[in-house]
């Protein structure tokens, strides 16, 4: 793809737009620009005052208050998990800022036309239309899109705080309600009670506890008995500010027999010092409904030499609560300098299903350790883990998972499968799956392997005319597509693009 | 650093119990460090990773549980094939029991009498693959055991050695705990094939260290014995140079806990190491097969091949792991562990893993687990054969690929009539 960066002629039958977009996408990472807009922080550390002023910026209520002050308190106790295979220098967590907003934020804007421009235009330079009805223009084989474009709701996170929330009213309508999680605090504090800390408990882990302590805000949806989500539910998270840790909180709740889709996307600008974002997401599925959580995860992974990017600690946890309750997570993940995470399913109800389906891209120095983790505790349960890890450069990539049948799981089945991808003699590819079978009436499978690019693959696009790099991209894309097509069609293509761009700079 | 308390006050009444370690001769040395190692690592609990599914109390308390001992009447192990046989009584060599062990292309000695001398190869062998077994995973029962091993044999072989070389553990103590260290040193072309038989005692703590010269061959052949109640720990550590082979084959049926550590490095090109084991239990049964194979050369091949059978409670882990490192480029690699269930009490815990840093790869691994498969059970019914003797005939079908990895047909036929008789006894 490089090799267009230096083309001055464009080829016949290829028009201008296709080569533009083409170029703007071979650049290293596309997000990396940082918006200058004044910020409100909180003084630099953690501690119980933090945690308060955190709370109080929110307008929580006490209880909540008092929630997270007993989160702090265990997270005090709590040493650093180093199980995971990735290297990292020892985070100062009194060096971070835990509370970042941008002033004009100051007075919560009534609608999307009171937020400050520069902010709506940093989500337009993003690719994300908050105002506007999202058009899939070009797509090939949209044949299922209605003409008019399809409509996704989305909730903007900078910084600490989230922006906006589009199409609210419509929603409302359907009965759906979409908001950041600290406007749920204060409009629905009785769901929020009910549900939040009960899939991923404040005590679940070392990030988990921090997040639950000092989260600054994030997504709540909540999907009525019935309702069929009339429209995908979007986060899009952004980190801006230096020296700033990102700590959202995502509480789903999918009622009795609903459905709802959900995108999450993730860029930060290029700084030279790692940042942390520690988040938890956190969904409940009822008898029924179902989810699918898509997320491309895209943080600034640090340059060629490893130096900056994100340190990306995440808890996601689905509970599948009722009968026949149904949860598909897929992840495309290419950003982050560290990435730590295992989004999983806890198969409760009888007859409920857990799919998992990740691309996990690790170049240059990046480190990733990602996976799942299936619990099968209700009878019939069945669980699907397909898992792509491409490596290149200089970058570690580990897949950890673990399936897990309980003895009163029967009858139950999983299938997993994890293939790694070896792109250089200098990467690495690592697979490390717990499988704990309980009782014989369930069925597990898995099987892993590595290998690198095909040479007979590469050979023929070469002789194609492809160079080197477009092969590799193609190849990976191919050796992806399980995943890809498991993706909302939005997603596919940035992921299908993104692939490519972080494959850069891996081949020759 | 509360935790290590109860760990370090084990390591003191185990190591208090096991008296002093010998300081003279040419062991001595090695004796000395590995007790400041396994002081420095205490012994493993149930909180360490790498013990996650097995507990290890029973193997490192000073007390030894008692092991009743367990009579049958079956034929000798091999019994048909020629071979020189060495005899330990709850691991106590027993030279009256035993072939004399004058044997072409072989030098076979005691490891009680090697380590008074002051100068002998042994000196090389002795704890140094097991030191360097030690990284990345501790194991400080290996390393108690290269401390406080109070026989063995000590194998050199110069040649092709005429006959296999076998050796007999029996059990007549009902609390006896035996540490046994086998020395093997396979020059460059030569070739051994070893037999091991018996469970050794109430409770067995065995090392074996092996080193394959160029082009060296090394056959192993394992049976842990029927003993209901034994108890036993065992590491293999082995070292393969350039086109060596290593083939190992355990067959374990029944006893209360076996952990069997299998640790092998392929330092010269184009070496093969294959690991496999098949297990059987009934009952109150823990079998743990952890293997660590570490490809360190170029276009060198590894396989493990497990297979477990479970029931009425039993339980079968697996861990293993292939490591590939950056310069083992043209690695082959695969790793295979299954467990068929026959009831719904027994469990399988497997944790198959993969480490590569090399590109130019094939590695693979796969892990199954479940019931009989009914469709086949009802196709065989449907023929005529009675369910008891289909269940059978599907349970060896399933063992066969691990006993295929044995290359001698006698001795396969010899372990698969065990498994027969063990289905055979099940039945009735």
């Amino acid at each position: 793809m490089t090799a267009l960066d230096n083309q001055t002629e464009v080829r016949d039958g290829v028009d201008r737009e296709t080569v533009e977009t083409v170029q703007s996408m071979a650049g290293t990472y596309k997000y990396g620009w940082n918006t200058d807009i004044e910020m409100d922080y909180a003084p630099k550390g953690v501690n119980t005052d933090i945690v308060r002023l955190i709370s109080g910026k929110n307008e929580e209520p006490e209880w909540m208050t008092d929630w997270r002050l007993s989160a702090y308190a265990r997270w005090e106790k709590m040493t650093e998990p180093t199980w995971a295979m990735v290297h990292y220098p020892p985070i100062d967590y009194q060096d971070q800022y835990y509370y970042a907003r941008p002033k004009s934020m100051d007075v919560k804007p009534k609608s999307l036309d009171d937020v400050d421009p520069k902010l709506l235009a940093t989500y337009e330079k993003l690719g994300i239309p908050l105002k506007e009805q999202m058009v899939l223009a070009g797509v090939e084989g949209a044949e299922d899109v209605p003409a008019e474009g399809r409509k996704v709701a989305v909730d903007a996170v900078f910084d600490s705080v989230s922006v906006g929330t589009t199409f609210q009213a419509e929603l409302k309508k359907a009965g759906v309600i979409f908001c950041s999680i600290s406007e749920a605090i204060r409009e629905h504090p009785e769901l929020v009670k009910k549900y939040l800390g009960t899939v991923v408990p404040p005590s679940d882990n070392f990030f988990a506890t921090l997040n639950s302590a000092v989260f600054s805000d994030g997504s709540f949806v909540y999907v009525p008995p019935g309702v069929r989500c009339p429209m995908e539910l979007s986060t899009y998270f952004r980190i801006n500010a230096e020296n700033t840790g990102q700590f959202e909180r995502t509480l789903i709740i999918a009622d009795k027999g609903s459905y709802v889709s959900y995108l999450e996307g993730c860029t930060a600008p290029k700084r030279d010092t790692t940042q942390l974002h520690a988040a938890v997401v956190e969904i409940i599925i009822e008898e029924d409904a179902e989810v699918k959580y898509s997320t491309v995860q895209n943080w600034y992974p640090g340059d060629e030499n490893g130096k900056g990017g994100i340190f990306n600690f995440v808890t996601k946890r689905a509970d599948c609560r009722g009968d026949r309750a149904k949860v598909m997570w897929t992840q495309v993940e290419t950003g982050s300098a560290v990435t730590w995470k295992y989004p999983s399913c806890i198969l409760r109800g009888d007859d409920s299903q857990g799919e998992f389906y990740s691309i996990a891209i690790a170049n240059n120095y990046q480190q990733a350790d990602t996976g799942t983790k299936m619990v099968h505790l209700g009878k019939n349960t069945k669980s699907r883990i397909v898992s792509k890890g491409i490596s290149a450069g200089k970058a570690q990539n580990t897949y950890r998972g673990l399936v897990s049948m309980h003895p009163k799981a029967k009858n139950s089945r999983n299938y997993t499968q994890c293939d790694s991808l070896l792109i250089g003699g200098d990467c690495g590819a690592h697979t490390v799956p717990y499988i704990e079978v309980r009782n014989n009436s369930s069925r597990v499978e898995h099987e892993a392997t590595t290998s690198k690019v095909d040479d007979d693959q590469l050979f023929y696009c070469r002789q194609r005319g492809m160079d080197e790099e477009e092969a590799v991209a193609l190849v990976v894309n191919g050796f992806c597509r399980e995943v890809l097509q498991a993706l909302p069609m939005e997603f596919a293509m940035e992921a299908q693009a993104l692939v490519a761009i972080s494959l850069e700079g891996s081949v020759g | 650093m509360a935790l290590s308390q109860p760990k370090d006050a084990g390591v003191v009444a185990l190591i208090d119990a096991l008296g002093a370690v010998s300081d003279t001769g040419c062991l001595a040395a090695a004796r000395a460090d590995a007790l400041t190692r396994v002081r420095a690592t205490g012994l493993p609990t149930r909180r360490d990773e790498y013990w996650r599914y097995t507990r290890p109390d029973t193997l490192t308390q000073a007390e030894v549980p008692t092991a009743a001992v367990f009579a049958h009447d079956d034929a000798p192990m091999f019994g048909e094939i020629d071979q020189v046989r060495l005899v330990f009584v709850d691991g106590v060599f027993d030279p009256a029991a035993s072939d004399d062990p004058a044997l072409a292309g072989i030098v076979i000695e005691r490891l009680a009498e090697v380590q008074q001398r002051d100068i002998h190869w042994a000196k090389e062998v002795y704890g140094k693959l097991e030191t360097a077994g030690q990284t990345p995973v501790a194991r400080p029962l290996a390393a108690l055991n290269t401390a406080f091993a109070t026989d063995g044999i000590v194998l050199h072989v110069t040649g092709k050695a005429g006959k296999p070389v076998s050796i007999s553990y029996l059990h007549e103590n009902d609390t006896s705990d035996a540490i046994l260290h086998h020395v093997i040193r396979i020059d460059a072309g030569a070739d051994l094939t070893l037999l091991e038989q018996g469970p050794g005692a109430a409770r067995l703590n065995k090392v074996m260290e092996v080193e394959i010269g160029d082009g060296g061959a090394f056959h192993h052949v394992q049976a842990q014995g029927r003993d209901h109640e034994r108890r036993a720990v065992t590491h293999t550590f082995a070292r393969l140079g350039t086109e060596s082979r290593f083939k190992s084959f355990t067959l374990t049926v029944n006893g209360v806990m076996t952990r069997n550590e299998c640790i092998i490095e392929l330092t010269g090109d184009d070496a093969v190491a294959h690991v496999a084991g098949a297990s059987v239990g009934d009952g109150n049964f823990h079998h743990d097969d952890t293997v660590f194979v570490t490809h360190d050369a170029l276009n060198c091949e590894s396989r493990q091949v497990f297979k477990k059978v479970l029931r009425n409670g039993a339980t079968g882990v697996f861990q293993g792991k292939i490591l590939v490192k950056k310069d083992a480029q043209k690695t082959d690699g695969y790793q295979i562990s299954q467990a068929l269930l026959l009831d719904g009490d027994s469990q399988f815990l497997a944790k198959p893993e993969l480490e590569i840093y090399a590109d130019d790869v094939v590695c693979s691994h796969g892990s199954t687990s479940g019931a009989i498969d009914t469709d086949s059970l009802f196709y065989l019914r449907s023929r005529g054969v009675p369910v008891a003797e289909a269940t059978d005939l599907m349970t060896l079908a399933f063992l066969a690929e691990a006993i295929d990895e044995i290359d001698d047909p006698a001795l396969a036929a010899d372990l698969l009539s065990r498994l027969q008789g063990w289905l055979a006894r099940r039945r009735s």
